[in-house]
Parts: structure tokens; sequence; C-alpha cells
């Protein structure tokens, strides 16, 4: 699924929810389905600044293609991340930093996404693009 | 839930006094239970900064115009009224800062820097607020002065019991919050004071940032040697706050900032200095603020202790088992005395999670840390959630805030 498709996907799973409430819990579900990030990943070096909640998210590249591996010891930071991973797991680089993130927007998360949590989600989505940079630029013919 | 509206006078008009009060949030009535980080302002305050721009913007003390002399005459008006607030000795002893952190970061530099010397003791408390801490951080590595600390018992109280040994010919300071903004615990501060003075010579300096909103202050009759407060807390506007200073210790102490106002002559060379308050009062101050803060504490007065107390204590006395009845909620401390505040954790479900869903809800909560780290590090915790309640909350409010935690446990499990 490209970048676009997969927000799509995420975009009907959440029209299905019936209120407020159930997008957070759905939201919270999400974050818990995250597979556990290895203990020796959850160090200073890869959390996120700008989160009140502690974040971290470690890239990894398989073929050309990003895999992130992320965690968080808040609920709803780690479904938003958790988001993020969904919709950029195994995408080229190219496409990380090309293709626009229009999800949170029209799930209208940013409603209710107070500035702090909102500058946590771009902080989120600038490390994860920097990781797709540092690929890319790995990449480049010398 | 049956919430019977508390005694008098009218709640409603009570609360009418606060516009913002009014509004909704995500489509709910506002629940304001952050009063501990800035309370809300009455109409009053409002209305007075409001006319100070609208009708009569001028600099204050060198103008000869009639704006300036009005701007003047309410800029020292509001002096006036803190003075009597805390049952200053004189008007010159209020010395009118950014907030209290701007009042400890004075005392600091000012005092500190003449005062201290390698190896002397500044004594503070494991329940500092970090603006209680930093600038004696600072100080201690300006001088070689060494930071010792009481300790917090396990109920959120100071140990006095260690005090005394704490204590000697090397302390030269002591400070301490009247009450905790992280715990709400109301600290002995008559009984913290008697003890230093029987101990040491120390000068003694009170942060009460989270007590002016909550009880009267008598400066005199508690024996300190300065109080710092924020008008903020105290339902004035931000960027305005209080140094109350023993007027001896203030004409020993050097200015800390030079510039306009708080000279007396100036030459090329040097400058003489101008009489309390002026001298620690560089550059032109936040004057519609200064206005803001006296409409403030006239506001308290008019308001009356006694309603405020009595509000405040009923309100606490409410919520605190609620709290405690919420499965597996821990509360921060569990002191006898202590202010309507109230930071908790509920297992397994982060502070932040806590804050961004009962916002959903319309109630306003602090999360983290509260400016308290190495607090939150002596509970063995990273953070916490923080509900602090004013008088013009109300039980219903309490209800809802418990309605909120039901959801955050249901949406989380």
């Amino acid at each position: 699924m490209t970048i676009a498709e997969t927000q799509e996907a995420l975009l009907a799973e959440f029209a299905s929810c019936g209120d407020w409430d159930a997008r957070y819990q759905k939201l919270i579900l999400l974050g818990k389905a995250l597979p556990p990030m290895p203990e020796a990943m959850r160090i200073d070096a890869n959390k996120i600044k700008g989160c009140q909640a502690q974040v971290w998210l470690f890239p990894e590249w398989k073929g050309g293609l990003v895999y992130f591996h992320a965690d968080s010891d808040a609920l709803i930071v780690k479904g938003i991340v958790a988001l993020l991973v969904r919709i950029y797991n195994g995408q080229a680089p190219a496409a990380i930093l090309s293709e626009p993130l229009t999800l949170i927007d029209k799930l209208e998360l940013t409603r209710y996404l107070t500035p702090t949590r909102a500058n946590g989600l771009s902080a989120m989505l600038k490390q994860l693009r920097l990781f797709a940079y540092a690929l890319q630029a790995r990449q480049a013919p010398a | 839930m049956e919430s019977p509206t508390l005694a008098k006078p009218k709640e409603s008009a009570l609360r009418a006094a606060f516009p913002v009060l009014s509004r909704k949030v995500h489509g709910k009535p506002l629940v304001y239970l952050d009063n501990a980080a800035t309370t809300l302002k009455p109409a009053a305050v409002l209305d007075a900064m409001d006319h100070y721009y609208r009708h009569g913007t001028a600099n204050i003390h060198r103008g000869i115009h009639t704006l300036a002399e009005e701007a003047t005459a309410a800029y020292e008006g509001a002096r006036d009224r803190v003075a009597a607030f805390v049952r200053a000795s004189s008007r010159g002893e209020i010395l009118f800062t950014r907030g209290t952190t701007e009042s400890i970061n004075l005392v600091a530099q000012a005092w500190g820097r003449g005062a201290l010397k390698p190896g002397d003791e500044i004594l503070l408390t494991g329940m500092e607020h970090h603006a209680n801490l930093v600038p004696w951080q600072l100080l201690r590595d300006a001088t070689g002065a060494v930071l010792r600390e009481i300790p917090v018992t396990e109920a959120g109280e100071l140990d006095l019991g260690a005090l005394p040994g704490l204590l000697g010919e090397r302390t030269k300071l002591v400070a301490f919050p009247w009450v905790s903004n992280a715990l709400g615990t109301v600290n002995p501060a008559a009984e913290l004071v008697r003890l230093v003075r029987q101990h040491c010579g120390g000068k003694i300096l009170v942060d009460g940032a989270q007590a002016v909103s909550h009880f009267p202050v008598d400066v005199g009759a508690l024996d300190i040697d300065f109080l710092a407060f924020s008008g903020h807390k105290l339902y004035g506007p931000t960027g305005i706050g209080v140094l109350w200073g023993r007027e001896s210790l203030l004409e020993a102490m050097p200015p800390w900032q030079g510039g306009g106002d708080m000279i007396k002559t100036v030459t090329f060379e040097s400058a003489s200095w101008n009489e309390l308050p002026h001298k620690f009062e560089a550059g032109t101050p936040a004057i519609a603020e200064a206005i803001g803060l006296g409409a403030a504490v006239a506001f308290v007065e008019e308001t009356g202790w006694e309603t405020i107390r009595e509000r405040e204590n009923e309100l606490r006395r409410y919520a605190e088992p609620l709290l405690g009845a919420v499965p597996g909620l821990r509360l921060l401390g569990a002191a006898g005395e202590r202010a309507p505040v109230f930071s908790f954790n509920l297992p397994g479900v982060h502070p932040s999670d806590i804050g961004a869903l009962l916002d959903t809800e319309g109630i306003a909560i602090r999360t983290g840390t509260h400016c308290t780290m190495p607090l939150h590090a002596r509970f063995g915790l990273s953070a916490s959630a923080r509900a602090s309640f004013a008088f013009y909350n109300t039980r219903h409010e309490a209800d809802l805030l418990l309605q909120g935690l039901d959801k955050v446990l249901r949406l989380t499990r």
C-alpha cells in the first residue's frame, strides 16, 4: 500500500467509530498493538524531544525501505506514533519525504490535540523524516 | 450525583465575576482545575488594566502632565494596596518584579552575592518549586556556598525533627515554600521561623506563590525577611510579582539591575541610587500589570478571606475522599494542613493521558512534574496529574472530575 492508501484505510477505520470516545479508544488500541520495542532501543539517543511523555523512535532499513520501531509510556501518544508507523512503515525514503500527512487533519485529531501534544506530533514527524532523509543521502550515488 | 451548593454568598455571583468561566471547551462547560498554575482573572482586574490603556497610557514618575500623574498615582496606589495586603511596615518594602521567580533571583543576586562566602549554607526543602531552587544553585556556583535540604516525609510534610541538626553558624539563609505547589501541603511557617531563629542567625525567605491566594499574610507577625509571590496566582495578571523585604535589608542591598528610575544622579563615571522601592525597579515597569495586581488584591479583600477559606476548605474536604475512592488512585502526600491541591497518579495510565482525556471533557488540569522534579524523584515518580481548586470551583465540578477519571480508566483499560 502507498502512504496515501494507508491513510485512506485508517480514515475508514476511524470513520466506523461512533463517537470521540470510540476514536480515542481506537487510537489507544492501535498503540497497544505496536510490537514491543526491544529494551536495547529504549535509550535516550532514540528519544524524541518535544513530547511531554517519553517517545522512542528507531529506524531500520531493509532493501532500501524504512521500518520503524516505536514506543511511548503514554497511551495516546503511543497511539499517535503507531499511526505514523503504520503509514510510513515499509516505504521508500523518497515517498516518506514527499507524500503529505493528511490523516491527522482529516481525523480532526488536532481539534483535540493541545499544543503540547501537537508539538509532540510534529517532533515525531520531523524525526521520522530525518531518518528517511539520512537513508536517502546514504543511498545517493557518491 | 447530588451536589448541594455551598453556603453564602451566592456561588453564581462569585463565579459571574470571572468571564472565562462562561466559556465552553470541546462543547462542554469549562471546568478549570489548574489554579495552582494560574488563577482565572475577575472582570475587575481586566477593567482596571483596560482603563489604564484606554484612558490614560503614560509613563510613570517623570511626567509632568495629567496622564503621567494619573498613571503614577494608579501604579503607586497598587503598591500601597499590596503593602497593606501583606502588612508591610512601609510601602518601600514592596518591590514590583515579574513574578515569584524574579523576586527570588533578585534576593539571590542582590543579597546573596554580598552575603555568602565559600562554605556558607543555604537551607532549602525537598519540596521546592524549581524557582526556589535553581537561583540558589546559581548563587552556590558563584559564591562557593553549600545547599542543604530539609527532607520531606512520606506524608508530604517537612521533617521538622531534622531541622535543628541542619541549622548552624554557617546557615546564612533558610528558604521554604509556605504552600507546596505539588502537594498542597501548608508548611507550619510560624514553627519553622521559630526553630530557625532559635538555632541560627540566617535570613528567612518564604516562597509565597501558592499561599497568598489561600489565606491572609502578615509578614511582620511571621518574623521573616523576604516574601516572594506572583500576581497571576492571586487572580491578577501575568508579568507582575512582588518581593517584600525587610526595609533594613533592602537598604543595605546593592541594586541588581541598572537603568532609568532606579538612580538619583548619574555622571558618565558613576551613579547614586534612588530610594526604596525604586532602587530595585530599573526601567519602565509593568504599569498596567501592577495596576491589575492592585485590583486583584482589592477583589480578594472584597470577596473576603472568610468566604475564600470556607469554600476552599469545603471543596478540599469534599474532593479528597472522592479522589481517594477512585480505584488504584495514588494521591501524593497526605498532609493534615493542605490547600485544595491534589497531585495523583492512576496505575498504568500516564499523566499526559489523564490530562488529554480530561481535556476532551472540558476539564483543565496540569500534568508533568509541576516544576518539582526533585520532589517527584523523592516519591519515585517521573510525573503526576494535578487538580487544583480555587474558591470559585464547585462540588459539581469535583463530581465532573470524578466522572472524567472514570472515563480515563474506561478508555485506557
